[in-house]
């Protein structure tokens, strides 16, 4: 049993990581003997497991996922959604929704219609059918679900979906981070999708550059830091709407 | 372009050819990797006087929706040459020698990808050349297997191209456009470096067996050497960043592979709400964890303090870096 990649460095695809008796872990996978890597990422061996975790890929939809979609098509009795995966969502007005809907009396358009965007879960996935996605919270006793729905106002910003959990950070730290020093809510989405609203334009320009920044340098340490760092820095300095816009592109859709 | 066949000595018996290039020389190659926002993944290729950009799209959704394959993805690539790229215009409709490409080329890549994890999507490859000079084909693999990497995309292996030729009945590496047009013979390949596999190979002109034979010993050394420079070109963005910031290339992966292991795990802790649910479920993990990240923690904050001052100056390069980024959009 060899490791010929050392844990934390960067790979690429087809680089031999190890060698021998190893579990296979994500984004990695097996030629002989040997454990190859699948894509450009950073090692991962925890209790004899290789893994990489990689610094960009498409969103592969999982079961119980919380994503944010765009409504692409509106039908009698679905709508279908752009979760930014390689395979749109679906949503029926059948078995998706939390109160009931009568195809003939209601319509599907006054609900939802073409570019609303919604937080949903993923409610089943199988890679012979598109994903189907629901609205429907599961009443847990004794402990909050999060908001499905619609989404209205605020600005939506799509980042690699592996960057996620570095956004989120340990038990919500960066999120929180973030959302304090901005005053802003923000919804993550697992499929790379952030939905923000704050209550200035400034605001919400803040947020989009600590995002834009913590995607940038995701695979590097100490970011939760430099992040409160930009983020103090940033709010001494904040200039006003008009002198932003003439700096530079503004990137995100708002909604 | 009027150079007749007996004004350039393709070359000499000491086997330096007309660009002073010994007879297993490469050109100069560079990449730029990521060049194409938009595209999930890109690739800017200079190889000699060559110019080609390579953009992946995809995994996608296909449309229309009779092409789609039931169990894996459709790798559609597309060679095309910009009318600009010859010094006589080349007419915009593909021809025959680019509709070839596009197969072969797509061929190549195929093997090199698990089309078989996003069945009924699409993963477009678009080749543009910009300027040709020579070994355009093997230049476009090699960019395109750098895009596809860029894209994320799982690949088993990259893919490294480059072409061996017959000047005179000597076995060169790597011809340009004049040694292709007016030399005996030239041999494109592709090849995966690391599982020692072949995905292309041509022939047009004339080899004898002995001479195949050793065109093939020189490329598959020169593929290894091409595939160096492409595995280079892939870290050098990642490690750019990581120096500006100020940190080692060390990363704290027990914080990634946690926040990773929380993904799988199907737990989202979206909100501050939600924190305590992962609490719950992921405690005793974690708490046996935390002894040792909150010792890496603790160090890791002691570094920072300690570049500081280098962080400043980093940092000042780092808003550089940025407004430049922001200029370019």
């Amino acid at each position: 049993m060899t490791i010929l990649i050392q844990d934390r460095s960067m790979v690429t695809p087809g680089e031999v990581i190890a060698e021998g008796d190893f579990t296979i872990g994500s984004h990695v996978y097996r030629k002989d003997k040997k454990i190859v890597s699948q894509v450009i990422g950073l090692v991962t061996i925890k209790d004899n497991q290789v893994s990489v975790v990689p610094l960009k890929g498409k969103y592969l939809p999982r079961v119980g996922d919380l994503v944010i979609g765009k409504i692409i098509d509106v039908s009698l009795s679905a709508w279908i959604v752009d979760i930014a995966s390689p395979y749109p969502g679906i949503m029926r007005t059948s078995v998706s929704l939390d109160r009931r809907f009568d195809p003939v009396k209601d319509q599907t358009r006054k609900l939802f219609d073409v570019g609303d965007v919604i937080v949903a879960k993923v409610f089943s996935f199988d890679r012979t059918r598109d994903p189907t996605l629901t609205l429907r919270q599961e009443n847990r006793s004794g402990g909050s679900s999060p908001y499905l729905g619609k989404l209205v106002g605020g600005r939506v910003i799509e980042v690699s979906p592996s960057k996620i959990p570095r956004l989120i950070g340990r038990r919500g730290s960066m999120i929180s981070t973030i959302k304090q020093y901005t005053n802003s809510r923000m919804i993550v989405g697992q499929n790379g999708r952030v939905w923000f609203k704050g209550n200035s334009f400034e605001d919400e320009y803040l947020v989009l550059q600590a995002v834009e920044k913590i995607d940038r340098e995701a695979h590097t340490t100490g970011l939760t830091d430099r992040i409160k760092e930009f983020l103090e820095e940033a709010k001494k300095n904040q200039k006003p709407i008009e002198e932003i816009k003439k700096g530079s592109d503004k990137k995100g859709d708002s909604k | 372009m009027a150079e007749k066949k007996d004004d350039v000595v393709l070359i000499t018996k000491d086997g330096i050819r007309h660009d002073g290039r010994k007879r297993d020389d490469l050109r100069n190659i560079s990449f730029d990797v990521g060049v194409l926002d938009r595209a999930d993944g890109s690739c800017l290729i200079t190889w000699g006087k060559n110019k080609i950009l390579a953009a992946v799209y995809g995994p996608r959704e296909l449309h229309p929706k009779h092409m789609a394959l039931p169990d894996r993805a459709l790798v559609r690539c597309e060679y095309r040459m910009a009318t600009f790229s010859v010094p006589d215009r080349k007419s915009p409709a593909p021809k025959r020698r680019e509709r070839e490409i596009s197969k072969i080329l797509g061929e190549a890549l195929e093997p090199a990808l698990f089309d078989y994890l996003y069945p009924r999507s699409v993963i477009d490859v678009f080749i543009e050349v910009l300027q040709a000079d020579g070994g355009s084909r093997c230049a476009a693999v090699t960019a395109a297997a750098l895009a596809l990497a860029d894209a994320g995309v799982p690949m088993r292996d990259l893919v490294s191209g480059c072409a061996a030729g017959n000047l005179l009945e000597q076995v060169v590496l790597d011809l340009d456009d004049i040694e292709d047009k007016i030399g005996q013979g030239d041999m494109p390949i592709a090849y995966l470096p690391n599982l020692d596999k072949i995905v292309l190979l041509q022939s047009d002109g004339e080899f004898t067996p002995e001479q195949y034979k050793e065109a093939l010993d020189m490329l598959i050394p020169a593929c290894k050497k091409v595939y160096q420079l492409q595995r280079d070109a892939l870290t050098s963005k990642y490690s750019q960043i990581t120096e500006e910031v100020g940190e080692d290339l060390e990363v704290d992966v027990d914080k990634l592979a946690e926040d990773a292991k929380e993904e799988d795990k199907t737990e989202k802790p979206k909100k501050e709400t939600t924190e305590t649910k992962v609490e719950a479920i992921a405690d005793d993990k974690k708490k046996s964890k935390k002894a040792d990240t909150d010792k890496k923690e603790k160090s890791s904050v002691k570094e920072d303090k300690k570049k500081k001052d280098s962080k400043k100056s980093s940092k000042k390069n780092e808003d550089k870096a940025s407004s430049n980024k922001d200029k370019k959009e």
